[in-house]
């Protein structure tokens, strides 16, 4: 493993060698939003500003066409109608630069889901497999932020190959593993002694700003105990609009929807986020909906993230605490106050 | 700020016969209010008005369909809650509003743009027209009309329309809102416009939140963009694919947006969807001089039929 120095000056410079070799996604800024771009030397790299989105699309895209399919009639037999599949795997090697540790260590999220012993999600895979994150220390937490909540750190090396510290003329980059060795290389110059001290107070100080964290574990058992109490539910999600903002910006949001888009006798299968705070994410074929209200919907959402998918994967939660929800929500909705409301509120009675 | 206090009173005297009661409180950072709902009387301790309560509350008030519903209105939410009557999509006796008159609300974007970050807001004072935000130990004042929101600068209805409780003093609106800014864009050529929507909505998610978080927007869970039976509109995330919602949504909206500005608000990626509603309003307003929730007892104009339109001359081609 190495630490290597890049000035500020030289830094355009090496992302545009980088860019020769990888889809170099760094995070720019559009409006008054930071989305990931890939490298362009005459658009200016935002490495202040806290991005809007996550880098999540790096590896499930928003929108993929899994297949693609066609329909022949037999010149034989017209009645006779055959479908032609084939199927569809993209993907370029990829380095993110400039994504937090807390988007790092959420890709662990999709891991547990899209790699399992039960499902090996191919298409997602292989994207992963060819992703590299460079992931930048936050020199300082949000208001927002609660990464340390969830046993991440604004310095932490959880999930990302190279880690990158602000210091005062550049970044300083520590690779963590091979593949961040590969893209690091060694055309740069090795990290002074006094850079590598100065790096290491940058992230000193950043893990001692975050404050104590909160313990949140007794949310797995106290959400479900809440699963059936309505005016909870009813209370906490009063002012959500029920939009999709906090599951798209989110780094740990993995749901899809899947439909056919067929033009004439062709189509394709599409892959597209999709999110628990739409009436359609569990409607029924029949036309029943179990979460017919916002309510069901949030409720949902907060528990999956901190009940049901730490039962299913281990104790982890399925939240970075990157605050992404809270500083986007149209409504300000606080995912850290409903998990502190459900510790907090009395237990339901009995039912019976 | 002096009237909160007459305003906690009257809520509190209404609460009683009310299911609840929609205002603002304080949200995550002094300078991001959050919509309040109060149902009990300790609830109404937490309200405050400001320039920092941005949120048109009346965005919820079709999803509380069949409650008795008090709600707190600046001048450009009531307008909200006429078209809303006008379009019988509310019922008047199922409401009490609470009017404030307002001098402005303030545009985070804008204030996030001057301070650089708004990730670490430590405090926010408001005066009579300018607003001090201290962050990371620096403090930064600035002129109210200068971090406004855009609609606030062309607003005519600082003092609510409608209202069967209004606290404070009512204050004039003076401007006229001529459309500049549409006319100004649409000096541009055809070809930069375009060039300036695909430019903007390369960035659109496709999390609806300008849908949801508009108040006229009410066929919500029947949205055509995302219905499978019928499949009206791809998934696919082009470019095209996404302008083409947004026409479609300011087609739904023609003649019935207030303005209110919330779905531009409340775009996470700052696309700029206003402008694509102005200037449809601008079209129904010079074809039939009309301005959505503007005119209590009106009909609104494409909800009502009219052998020969004023404006419109039907048999003179």
């Amino acid at each position: 493993m190495a630490a290597k120095f890049i000035a500020h000056t030289e830094l355009d410079a090496w992302l545009g060698r980088i860019s020769e070799r990888y889809r170099a996604l760094v995070p720019r800024r559009e409006g008054n939003a930071v989305v990931f771009r890939p490298f362009d030397p005459a658009m200016p790299v935002e490495l202040k500003a806290r991005p809007t989105e996550s880098p999540k699309a790096a590896v499930f895209p928003r929108c993929e066409a899994l297949l693609a399919y066609k329909y022949e009639k037999d010149p034989e037999e017209p009645g006779r109608v055959e479908v032609e599949v084939a199927e569809r795997r993209d993907g370029v090697p990829t380095v993110v630069i400039g994504g937090r540790p807390c988007d790092a260590a959420a890709f662990k999220t999709f891991d547990r889901v899209y790699d399992s012993d039960r499902v090996r999600d191919l298409n997602y895979l292989n994207r992963r497999e060819m992703t590299v994150l460079v992931s930048l220390v936050c020199s300082k937490p949000a208001t927002t932020c609660f990464c340390h909540w969830m046993g991440g750190g604004p310095a932490s090396t959880a999930g990302s190959d190279v880690l990158m510290t602000p210091v005062a003329d550049g970044h300083v980059f520590e690779t963590l593993t091979a593949r961040g060795d590969e893209v690091i290389g060694t055309e740069l110059p090795d990290a002074s002694d006094a850079q590598m001290t100065e790096a290491r107070k940058v992230q000193a100080a950043a893990e001692a700003a975050m404050g104590e964290p909160v313990d949140v574990g007794a949310a797995r058992e106290k959400l479900l105990a809440l699963f059936d109490d309505a005016g909870f539910w009813e209370a906490e999600s009063a002012k959500c609009i029920s939009c999709g903002v906090c599951t798209y910006l989110c780094p740990t949001c993995y749901c899809f929807n899947i439909t056919d888009e067929k033009f004439g006798h062709e189509g394709v299968r599409l892959r597209t986020w999709d999110y628990c705070m739409s009436h359609l994410f569990t409607m029924e074929a029949s036309g029943h909906n179990p979460r017919p209200t916002k309510a069901h919907r949030l409720k949902n959402r907060v528990g999956h993230k901190f009940s049901y998918y730490p039962s299913l994967h281990g104790g982890n939660i399925a939240c970075c605490g990157c605050g992404r929800c809270i500083r986007s929500c149209p409504a300000s909705v606080d995912i850290r106050a409903i998990v502190l409301n459900a510790i907090a509120a009395p237990a339901p009675r009995p039912k019976g | 700020m002096q009237h909160l206090e007459e305003l906690k009173q009257q809520i509190r005297d209404r609460l009683p016969a009310l299911d609840l009661v929609i205002g603002w409180e304080a949200g995550f950072d002094p300078l991001r209010a959050t919509p309040l709902f109060m149902r009990q009387p300790d609830d109404v301790d937490r309200l405050i008005i400001g320039p920092q309560c941005v949120h048109n509350l009346a965005t919820h008030l079709t999803g509380l369909k069949g409650r008795k519903i008090g709600i707190v209105v600046k001048g450009c939410d009531s307008r909200t809650i006429v078209e809303l009557l006008q379009e019988k999509l509310i019922n008047r006796e199922d409401l009490v509003v609470f009017g404030v008159p307002c001098s402005g609300v303030v545009s985070v974007g804008k204030i996030g743009r001057k301070m650089g970050s708004l990730d670490y807001v430590e405090g926010v004072e408001f005066s009579a027209d300018s607003v001090t935000v201290a962050s990371e130990g620096v403090q930064n004042s600035f002129a109210l009309e200068e971090v406004a929101a855009d609609k606030c600068g062309r607003c005519q209805y600082n003092t609510p329309l409608l209202f069967d409780v209004l606290v404070g003093e009512p204050r004039p609106g003076d401007v006229v809102d001529d459309y500049a800014d549409v006319a100004t864009f649409e000096e541009q050529p055809l070809e930069a416009r375009m060039n300036h929507w695909l430019e903007a909505m390369d960035r659109c998610v496709r999390c609806y939140a300008c849908r949801n978080a508009c108040p006229m927007c009410v066929c919500r869970d029947h949205c055509v963009a995302q219905s499978r039976d019928p499949h009206w509109m791809t998934q696919e995330d082009t470019v095209e694919n996404k302008l083409l919602f947004q026409i479609i949504h300011t087609m739904h909206l023609a003649g019935r947006c207030t303005e209110c500005g919330e779905c531009e608000r409340s775009c996470p990626m700052s696309i700029p969807l206003l402008l694509l509603r102005r200037k449809m309003n601008k079209e129904i307003d010079a074809l039939f001089d009309y301005r959505a929730g503007t005119r209590i007892d009106a009909t609104p104009p494409l909800l009502s039929f009219k052998v020969e339109e004023e404006k419109i001359n039907e048999r003179g081609w």
